[in-house]
Order: C-alpha cells, then structure tokens, then sequence
C-alpha cells in the first residue's frame, strides 16, 4: 500500500532537507580548504615574529614610510580610476539607453567584447599602445602634435588607462540594467509639467539611477584595490600597489608574515566597503 | 523608451552619442590593434603592419613551449569547468532551497572567491600547496582555479533557478522519482542555459587567469598566461599578438557556441 500523499510530500520534504546539506558538503569543502583556512592562518602568521606574537608586522607599516606611499599610491590609483569610470561610464550608458533596440545591442557588443577578452591580453595591448615608440606615440608625432615622444607605458598614467579599460563593462552593464528599469513615464511627466530636459536629468532620471550608480562606483572602487597584472606591466615597476607589495613580500623576501599583515589590511578595507556598498542599497558583487 | 526622448532636440543628443563613440573605440581598440599585428611581417611591432605574414604564428607553433603551455592551460582550463560546474549548481541548487537567512550567510562564503584580492587567494594557495606538496603540480592547478570559477556557477545557476518552480521537482519526487532523476529530468533542462552560461564563466576564468598561476603553475605545468605574463616583463616580443590573437578566437568561439547552445531568442541577454 502506498503512502497518502500527505505523508509522502512530507517525506519528500523532509528528504530534500537532508540533500541540502549533502549537496553543499563539496563545493563548501573546497572553498573552506583553498580560501578560508590558508586566510586564518596567513591572518594568524601576521601577528607574530618567529612564532612569537608581535605586532611587529603592522607597527612597520605605519614607521616605514614606503608603505605609506605604497598605500597612497594604491587609494590614488582606485580613485582616478573609479573616477574616470564613473564620469565617462555614466552618459555612455545613458546614450546606449537612448539608442534604438538594434543599436544598443550592437553598442552592447562592443562592451562585451572586451569584457571577454584576457586581462592579459588587453593589458599587453595597451603596453604595445602606450610605450615610447608605440602607436599612439608615433601618431601624435606625425600629426605634429608633439615634438618628442610622451611617456605614457610604465607610468601611472598608463596603469590608469589599462584600469579603466578593464573597469568600464564591469561599470557600464550593471548600470545598464538599473537605467533600463527606470519607467520612461517619469521623465515625460517632467517634461509634461514643463521642466527642461537638463532638469529633468537632474532632478528625476539621476536621482533614480543613482543607486545603480553609487553601487557600481564602490564595486569599481574595490576591485581596484585589488589589481595586481595592470600595475605591474603597465606601471613597469614605478607603479607599486599594495597587491604588487604582498608579491614581493612572498617572492622576493619570503616574508609571510608582512605579506600577511598587508593581506589583512587590504582584506577589512576591502570587506568595509562592500559593507558600506551593500548598506547604500546597492547589491555587492552582482 | 524611444518616445521619452523624443523630447529631447538632437543637438542635445549629440554630444551624449559622440562620447559613446569614443567610448566604444577606446573598448574595442586593444582588439583592433593586436590581431592586425600578429600578422605582421616585421621583426618589431608596428601598425598597422607594411607587410602581412604568418610568420608569428610560426614561431608559437614552432615552439614547443608555447604549444606545452597552451595545452597544460586548455586542459586545466576543461577540468576546472568539469569540476566547478556540477560543484556550484549542486551549491546553488542547495542554496535556493534553503531558508532565507542560512541561506545568505552560505551565499557568501561560495560568493568569496569573486570578493577577495585575487593575489589574497594566490598566496593563500601557495602557502597551502607548500605544505601539501602541490605547488606545480596539475591537480593543485585544477583546484584553485575551480575555487576561483565557483563563484560564478553557483550565481549564474541561481539566477536561472530564481524563475524556476521548485514544485515541479518536489511533484517529481512526490510521484516516486529519485531526487537525483528529478533534478537531472525537471530542473536542470529549465535551467540549461543558466548552466551553461555559467560553465563558460569557469572556462575563461580558468583560461584567463595570472595571479594565482604564477604562485603555483610552474615548471612542467607552466600556464599559457603565465609564460605570457613573465615574457611581458622581458619584451615585448609579437609571438605575444599572435598567442593573443588565438586567446580572443578562443574567447569569442567559448560565446559563439554558448549563443548557438542558447537558441535564438535568448541573444539579449547577458550570461
């Protein structure tokens, strides 16, 4: 005799509970063994000297002024570049939502294609762009532009561009979909009342994508602060972030334990502002 | 849409539409400029190129080198996508079940890969492999780039399954089905795309990635980023626009198939 339904969608239910966790068992396994458990113990690492504990790590960094530029130069280099993003990427995205269904798409596209393109391989063509006999160089010469070529690879200059390069799609399609979701109506409606469009922008399309766009200031903000390949081909060794740092921290000095320090400092800064962004209304990594 | 703007005189447009021109040719620019080089015929790199050869590709296929990296990054690249992806739609099958608050906490621990500094998880690796005795080695490769793709199967997956009636698996199972056969013959076919979309992420992610690869893929199981990264900082040599050049057909071929796989109709949207 089979069960009554009831009984057997309870079963089914209470079985479904059980192969919840059963099913989060490997992918969790994973992420604790590669991601989690070598961070507690790098994050432990970096309070002691020789397995005596100390705060020998951090107390350097505030007395060596290196890591005071170090730090300058990693905040500068994420603010420009959010900046640059957020100036440049905002009316872009705008205009895409102006243009008919087909051209969007296509300008779309072309969004997507870089956003699919290596990292690597974008950064080299910017270095190929940007160096001392480079493209951009050699056309501004013709053009009588400039007299002597401008050095633009292996500067922060060229570390910015490459940045903001990798930075834009992650900005500009999010942002795409919050604009998209505005209703037109409401921007009419001001029209309709008499209100030019430049105050129409400011006063009814800005204010409703202005949580799309906060959000994806502060996601571009934080990656940034990440960077480790741009800076370091780009910047050609005059540009030192804190990532490139806690590099040759592990490579060059075999220092773990400041390369710890750093790891954790960066990590807080990191996890307060997606706090911050996700306490702005904007959804973290999305 | 359309009809907000029509109030809008076109001079105002104008400038708005100039700037995304601009816009889009600074994207696209570093494409448009190294696959034309890689079929240059000069010693040094120039563009557009007076002579066009193949040349370049000759030196990469005639290195065994970059042939050894390119198939060592192809394979980690494939077994990384075999493993993330039954690994993170299991956690987001998982996941969407779950109640609401368990379920964000355990959100964001498989979400953690996507937010930590990828350099934070390169010496996290390596420190670990040091003592695991993994460092080089395939498997240890294979691991920590599945971790690093995980994230995005796991939201992909549950971007998909957010539209998806669990009912409909719960009537299967209620009817006698395993829960296995009930995942395998109801969900997964309603979420194939989201699926797939999301073991396209693992690939390139794999394909792509250079931080973590430089701490642990050396030796004999160097990676094709990896050796492009290093020779970048020696040269910069144009056998790198032709390796470039075949990682952007590979990049464009991975979407390609992933809209064919999609179907017509779903074009617009974005995995």
């Amino acid at each position: 005799m089979t069960l009554p339904l009831n009984a057997r969608l309870l079963s089914v239910l209470e079985a479904r509970n059980r192969a919840e966790l059963a099913l989060m068992v490997l992918p969790g396994l994973m992420i604790v063994a590669l991601v989690i458990v070598p961070a507690i113990w790098l994050g432990i690492l970096s309070f002691s000297v020789d397995g005596v504990p100390s705060l020998a790590h951090y107390q350097r960094m505030i007395d060596n002024s290196s890591y005071a530029a170090i730090f300058l130069t990693t905040f500068q280099l994420a603010g420009l570049v959010t900046a640059i993003t957020v100036l440049v990427g905002y009316p872009a995205t705008y205009a895409i939502t102006l243009l008919p269904p087909r051209l969007s798409a296509l300008a779309l596209a072309c969004v997507a294609i870089p956003f699919w393109t290596s990292l690597l391989v974008r950064t080299y063509a910017w270095m190929v762009i940007l160096q001392r006999n480079g493209i951009l160089n050699g056309w501004l010469l013709d053009a009588g532009l400039i007299e002597r070529p401008l050095r633009m690879s292996n500067s922060f200059f060229g570390t910015t561009i490459g940045m903001v390069h990798i930075m834009l799609p992650f900005f500009i399609f999010p942002l795409y979909a919050s604009m998209r979701s505005i209703d037109g109506n409401l921007t009419r409606a001001a029209y309709s009342l008499g209100a030019t469009p430049t105050r129409a922008f400011f006063d009814v399309f800005l204010p409703l994508s202005k949580q799309g766009l906060i959000a994806g200031a502060l996601l571009t903000f934080v990656l940034c602060l990440g960077f480790y390949v741009t800076p370091q081909l780009l910047g050609g060794g005059n540009v030192t972030t804190l990532s490139i740092k806690i590099q040759q921290n592990v490579i060059v000095y075999a220092d773990w334990g400041a390369a710890s320090a750093l790891a954790v400092v960066l990590v807080v800064i990191v996890g307060l502002m997606l706090v911050a962004s996700r306490l702005l209304g904007g959804r973290g990594t999305d | 849409m359309d009809s907000t703007n029509a109030y809008l005189p076109p001079w105002r447009r104008l400038w708005l539409h100039a700037l995304l021109v601009i816009v889009l040719f600074f994207l696209l620019a570093p494409v448009l400029v190294v696959v034309p080089m890689s079929f240059s015929a000069s010693n040094y790199l120039e563009f557009p190129p007076r002579e066009w050869s193949l040349r370049w590709y000759g030196t990469f296929f005639g290195s065994s080198e970059w042939l050894h990296a390119t198939r060592t990054s192809l394979i980690v690249a494939g077994l990384t996508t075999l493993l993330a992806t039954p690994l993170g739609v299991a956690a987001a099958a998982a996941l969407s079940r779950s109640r609401i608050t368990t379920a964000q906490i355990l959100k964001g621990v498989f979400l953690l890969p996507q937010v930590v500094p990828v350099i934070i998880l390169g010496i996290g690796v390596f420190f670990l492999y040091i003592r695991l005795g993994l460092v080089n080695s395939l498997p240890g490769i294979v691991m920590a780039h599945t971790a690093l793709a995980l994230p995005f199967v796991v939201v992909t997956t549950l971007s998909g399954l957010k539209t998806f009636d669990h009912n409909l698996e719960i009537a299967a199972q209620s009817l006698g089905a395993h829960p296995v056969r009930a995942f395998l013959g109801i969900t997964l076919p309603r979420i194939k795309l989201s699926v797939l979309a999301g073991a396209l992420f693992a690939f390139i992610t794999s394909l792509d990635e250079v931080v973590i690869s430089l701490f642990i893929a050396g030796g004999d199981n160097t990676l094709l980023t990896k050796k492009m990264f290093l020779s970048l900082r020696d040269q910069l040599d144009p056998t790198i626009a032709a390796v470039s050049s075949i990682l952007i057909v590979m990049s464009i071929v991975g979407v390609f198939i992933f809209m064919v796989a999609a179907g017509p109709g779903k074009d617009g949207r974005r995995p």
